[in-house]
């Protein structure tokens, strides 16, 4: 699905990845974790293609695809999609025109879509505009699924989300990652699976709740720019709650 | 700017004689109309006035309830409508007012029935056809009480003009408990220079909302409706939408009163500057208690240009509420980035994100008008950018 190879990312004249290697497979679902400022952001800010970020060494092959310095919105239509964590209010944009305009083959019924997520009556609002975290992220994982892409990119789904938010934030994300597949009579659950589109994740938490709703695969630590510590998501959450990220220095000096 | 010389447009011998059916009008002049909201067919109105040049051409009611008559026969009907004309705007404020007081060409009176909703919109056009043709109008409506008008009224010049002055005066009188939603949409041309001059008063719990729309060059515009709230909760709103692309010059604005407790003003100005010069204007003035006013202006220079956004807020009594927002600048690269990532390309984002900040929709248009202007936005898009 992703491939990055010795990435190296400036922001300003400061480097703040130096170096990443990772591979994401089909149908993975990968956890990035790290301090503040480790530069977990910066990674799913690149990775989408935004404007203050310069690669100034390295690649970034999606599907098979070299898009290391493709605009933002052909990441998009190759099936990049991204949650942001604080999207910009837009006034005077509804809600449903944006989530319409993510829809570009016109397949998804966005009232059904909206109830599901919550978010019928925010519908005709004003994108963003005084939204609360939990509002945001119904509101991110609405346009992504019509937007329908392969990758999805996740920046703390549950920030600034209470507990209620938390269940229907962390059920939908799987149902995102996974599909909705229920059994049928004219086809199995396996024949279903196996037709489906392959969709990854890649998935950046400080608290590791998201972990509760969805089988991640393979996590990491990012710190100071580097990657390090590949290991079941989980057990690296049980080491940072109980020793913090003081191994990461040891283990990368 | 340079001055505007009266001399130099004819102010008389352009009449053009009853127009019976609007849709024999010449299509180029249809086609101008159109995009100034006037329907041609008259469906879904409640009467039409329209006047090319020095005179009327087409002056009916459609509806039960609403008069609408040529001004000048509205002044022998009503014996000059005294306590009406020339109440609310100064006769000798400027040559312009001056001009319109020695040589009225027409204009509209429209008034409603006590209690009357008159619920389709009455459209009027004011058209300039003839070549350096100047016209002088002058407005006058009457929304008695608990009645309930909506006037959409485009001013157009014809397609190729190479020059014209509209003089407009308008009067506006809102009744008790009456709603007036007055729409204007202008439709000039790069030579036309225009002068309106607009007053009017709102009486306890009336209701006045004017919508105004400036999409297309003009040379030279100056525009500042100024509105009393004389009854206790009344209520005025304006929104305006200006775009001033290169060789326009637009010093527009809105004055609200708020002259009787319990009254609530707001005006709120959408401008973009394509290479042209704006003046946004805004004044409310809170006069009594308890009363509120909110003022917001916000610009965006796209492509070049000047806006000059001069909101003043004046209270003259303990306990009046005013606040004001003003901003002028650029759409934010944040916000594209955002569209982009939903698959928009830039084009597509920055069109989405400049119509959001037009928001039209705020005006409740009927569905035929906000499409025409919606279509003119994409238009004038093409400059822009």
């Amino acid at each position: 699905m992703l491939r990055i190879e010795d990435l190296h990312v400036k922001i300003g004249e400061r480097e703040v990845l130096s170096g990443i290697n990772l591979h994401i497979a089909d149908n993975e679902t990968f956890i990035l974790f790290g301090p503040n400022g480790s530069g977990k952001t910066t990674l799913l800010m690149t990775l989408m293609g935004f404007g203050n970020y310069e690669i100034t060494k390295g690649r970034i092959i999606f599907r098979g695809q070299d898009i290391t310095h493709a605009p933002i919105y052909e990441r998009a239509r190759l099936g990049i999609g991204m949650s942001f964590q604080r999207p910009p209010t837009i006034h005077g944009l509804k809600t449903r025109h944006l989530v319409g305009m993510c829809d570009r083959d016109g397949s998804v019924d966005v009232e059904r879509l909206a109830r599901k997520l919550n978010m019928d009556t925010f519908l005709e609002r004003d994108i963003n505009a005084g939204f609360s975290g939990g509002e945001i992220k119904r509101s991110e994982l609405l346009q992504l699924m019509a937007q329908k892409p392969y990758l999805l990119l996740f920046d703390e789904p549950e920030s600034g989300v209470d507990l209620e938010n938390m269940k229907l934030i962390g059920q939908t994300v799987r149902e995102v990652l996974t599909g909705a597949i229920e059994p049928k009579p004219e086809s199995s659950m396996r024949q279903q699976r196996v037709r489906k589109p392959p969709v990854s994740g890649l998935i950046i938490t400080h608290t590791g709740y998201i972990l509760e709703y969805l089988n991640a695969d393979r996590g990491q630590v990012l710190y100071n720019g580097h990657l390090c510590c590949e290991a079941n998501p989980r057990n690296i959450l049980d080491h940072i709650s109980q020793y913090g990220y003081q191994e990461c220095v040891r283990c990368l000096n | 700017m340079e001055k505007i010389n009266l001399k130099d447009f004819r102010f008389t011998g352009s009449t053009l004689g009853e127009i019976a059916d609007l849709r024999t009008l010449d299509p180029a002049d249809k086609a101008e109309m159109l995009m100034s909201g006037v329907d041609v067919e008259e469906r879904e109105r409640a009467g039409t006035y329209l006047q090319v040049d020095h005179g009327r051409v087409h002056c009916k009611s459609l509806q039960k309830g609403v008069e609408i008559l040529d001004i000048k026969d509205a002044l022998a009907k009503y014996d000059g409508l005294p306590g009406y004309f020339w109440t609310q705007v100064d006769k000798d404020k400027d040559e312009f007012t001056r001009a319109a007081a020695e040589n009225l060409h027409g204009g509209y009176f429209v008034r409603t029935e006590k209690g009357a909703r008159i619920t389709e919109p009455v459209q009027s056009c004011l058209f300039l056809k003839a070549d350096m043709v100047g016209q002088n109008v002058h407005n006058v409506v009457i929304v008695e009480d608990d009645s309930e008008l909506h006037i959409i009224t485009g001013c157009s010049v014809a397609h190729g003009s190479k020059g014209a002055a509209h003089l407009g005066i308008s009067e506006f009188f809102v009744g008790k408990n009456a709603k007036l939603t007055f729409t204007m949409i202008h439709n000039w041309a790069e030579s036309t220079v225009v002068r309106p001059r607009t007053g009017g008063v709102v009486d306890e719990g009336g209701v006045f909302i004017n919508n105004y729309v400036l999409l297309k060059p003009v040379k030279d515009l100056q525009s500042y409706p100024a509105i009393r709230l004389n009854g206790r909760g009344a209520v005025a709103r304006f929104n305006s939408v200006i775009v001033a692309p290169k060789g326009s010059y637009v010093d527009s604005g809105s004055r609200i009163e708020l002259n009787a407790p319990d009254t609530r003003g707001e005006i709120i100005s959408r401008t973009i500057a394509s290479g042209g010069a704006i003046v946004a204007r805004g004044f409310i003035g809170g006069n009594s208690v308890p009363a509120k006013g909110h003022l917001e202006c916000k610009g965006l220079i796209l492509g070049g240009g000047v806006i000059h956004a001069i909101p003043e807020l004046l209270g003259s009594v303990d306990g009046v509420e005013l606040s004001h927002e003003a901003a002028v600048g650029k759409i934010a690269q944040e916000e594209i980035e955002y569209l982009m990532a939903r698959g928009l390309d830039e084009e597509e984002a920055t069109s989405t994100i400049v119509r959001g900040f037009l928001n039209v929709d705020i005006m409740g248009l009927p569905k035929e008008l906000r499409d025409v202007i919606e279509k003119t936005i994409s238009e004038s898009q093409k400059d822009m950018f």
